[in-house]
């Protein structure tokens, strides 16, 4: 087995990698941000609710939670609810939008309540405030810590394989089972790099973001 | 008819009664100057002028119409429409650090021209005037050459000053200012009460809470001395600095100079 044909092989997994990584990004940002709205609700059941989910979908490992999508609805419905990777798409979405709505709570928290009311006697409407004042600077501060989760991101990507999604690294253990153990190995350079290029540009937008300090 | 008149306003925090019954009077132009010592109110009373705070009883008139009720529930419209009588310039400047000089000026008029409904012309003179107002208030407060500046690379005096500026923007009928040298150091506190000052002489209407007696003395029209949420003594400055009637303002007066 050449090396070429193992990294032809290991790209596809790779694949299937990026794919969960940008379809769970992509969805969870904005159903974090719902949920963070949730938690920080002034109805308190509803909040109460929320931070039980999301005490919930934290506490339980990302693994269990994919194997529970995919295999639980079987048992009730006789047949899945989800596809393989409709499950696992469904089980990291909803795990990294608990995540990152505490990341975002706390950074909406941590906004002056002088912003507000600064936007308020200037006779602007909540969502103006919301948008325009209060957003930006959540960014900012929100940045670090998202960076880490979103990295944290690229390798829980390896836990599809629970499932039989064949992502890069199933791929390279596709491998192992004729008693090649370097393609698994080799699989770390691809997460270095989807991870060094990651990094660069998450140090891009904080550059960005430079201009001004709060 | 007085420009702004407020009737019994009153506000409890929980079982805490922060405002007792609070009355005054206030003509076209006039400065009043409110004093007291900490926790006597006087935050909460500019915070129920400017809807921060929903006051529990009492109203508010500016210029005869009923900008507050207490009998009156508002919706949010309302309360911005109305909140716009007033301008509030905070003790700590609460400037918005992501944008700078010019665009603190301008982002409230300008998205308040947004629920307008208006022609592309109509759009773009708005906006020119909004402009030109902005640069012409920057120059009021003598802070023209920053108007790019961001609100970090500023002196607190000078972020004062783009407060009031921003503030004056929306063109409020009464100009409140809470503490405005409070969280300045001394020798900045003068190019602040120097603009306030200039203001006057602008026919502002303006409420300013604060600690320095000799602006109290030398620029209001009016002077309230406030004690555990009541007006305990109300006059002119000479009135209220020179013969105070209640013991308590005596006490007072004579321990903020007693400091100096
Ligand atoms: N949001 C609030 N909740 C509870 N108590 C408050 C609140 N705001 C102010 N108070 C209380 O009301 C009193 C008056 O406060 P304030 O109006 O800030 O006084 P001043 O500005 O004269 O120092 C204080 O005892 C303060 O603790
Ligand atoms: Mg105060």
């Amino acid at each position: 087995m050449g090396f070429w044909e193992v990294t032809l092989s290991l790209l596809k997994g790779l694949e299937q990698t990026c794919l969960i990584f940008a379809l769970t990004l992509v969805l969870a940002l904005p159903l974090g941000l719902v949920i963070s709205f949730g938690s920080m609700s002034k109805f308190k059941p509803l909040a109460y609710i929320t931070k039980i989910f999301v005490w919930i979908i934290r506490g339980v490992p990302l693994m269990l939670q994919v194997i529970i999508v995919f295999y639980v609805p079987g048992y009730f419905l006789g047949t899945p609810l989800f596809s393989r990777f409709g499950s696992v798409i469904a089980a990291f979405v909803i795990n990294y939008a608990c995540y990152f709505s505490e990341i975002y709570r706390g950074g909406i928290e941590s906004i002056a309540k002088g912003q507000y009311e600064a936007g308020q006697v200037l006779g602007m409407t909540k969502s103006q405030i919301f948008f325009k004042v209060v957003l930006m600077q959540v960014v900012k501060r929100i940045l670090a810590p998202m960076s880490n989760e979103v990295i944290t991101l690229v390798k829980d990507t390896a836990l599809a394989r629970v499932i039989m999604i064949v992502e890069i690294i199933k791929a390279a253990q596709e491998f192992a089972a004729y008693g090649l153990m370097w393609p698994l190995f080799y699989t770390a350079v691809f997460y270095l790099v989807f991870v060094g290029l990651l990094s660069l540009l998450f140090g891009f937008f904080e550059k960005k973001l430079n201009y001004y300090k709060a | 008819m007085a420009l702004l008149e407020v009737r019994n306003i009153k506000k409890n925090f929980g079982k805490t009664e922060v405002l007792k019954g609070i009355d005054f009077e206030l003509e076209k132009g006039e400065v009043l100057a409110i004093i007291g010592s900490s926790g006597s109110g006087k935050t909460t009373l500019l915070r129920c002028l400017n809807f921060l705070e929903t006051a529990d009883k009492g109203s508010i008139y500016v210029d005869g119409e009923t900008v507050f009720d207490a009998d009156v529930e508002y919706n949010d419209n309302e309360i911005r429409e109305k909140r716009l009588k007033f301008g509030l310039v905070f003790q700590s400047f609460n400037l918005f650090p992501q944008y700078n000089v010019m665009e603190n000026l301008t982002l409230a008029p300008t998205l308040a021209l947004k629920k307008k409904k208006l022609s592309g012309v109509e759009k773009k003179v708005a906006l020119e005037s909004i402009d030109q107002k902005a640069v012409e208030l920057l120059e009021r407060v003598g802070l023209s050459d920053k108007s790019n500046a961001y609100p970090c690379e500023l002196s607190g005096g000078q972020q004062q000053r783009v407060a009031i500026a921003r503030a004056l923007v929306m063109q409020p009928e009464i100009l409140c200012f809470d503490e405005p040298t409070s969280a300045l150091d001394p020798e900045l506190t003068g190019e602040v009460l120097r603009v306030i000052k200039g203001l006057k002489g602008e026919d502002h209407t303006m409420i300013v809470v604060t600690h320095e007696m000799e602006f109290a003395k030398n620029v209001a029209d009016k002077v309230i001395f406030m004690a555990d949420g009541v007006i305990e003594e109300i006059g002119t400055p000479d009135e209220v600095f020179g013969a105070p009637k209640s013991e308590k303002t005596k006490a007072f007066l004579s321990n903020s100079l007693e400091k100096i």
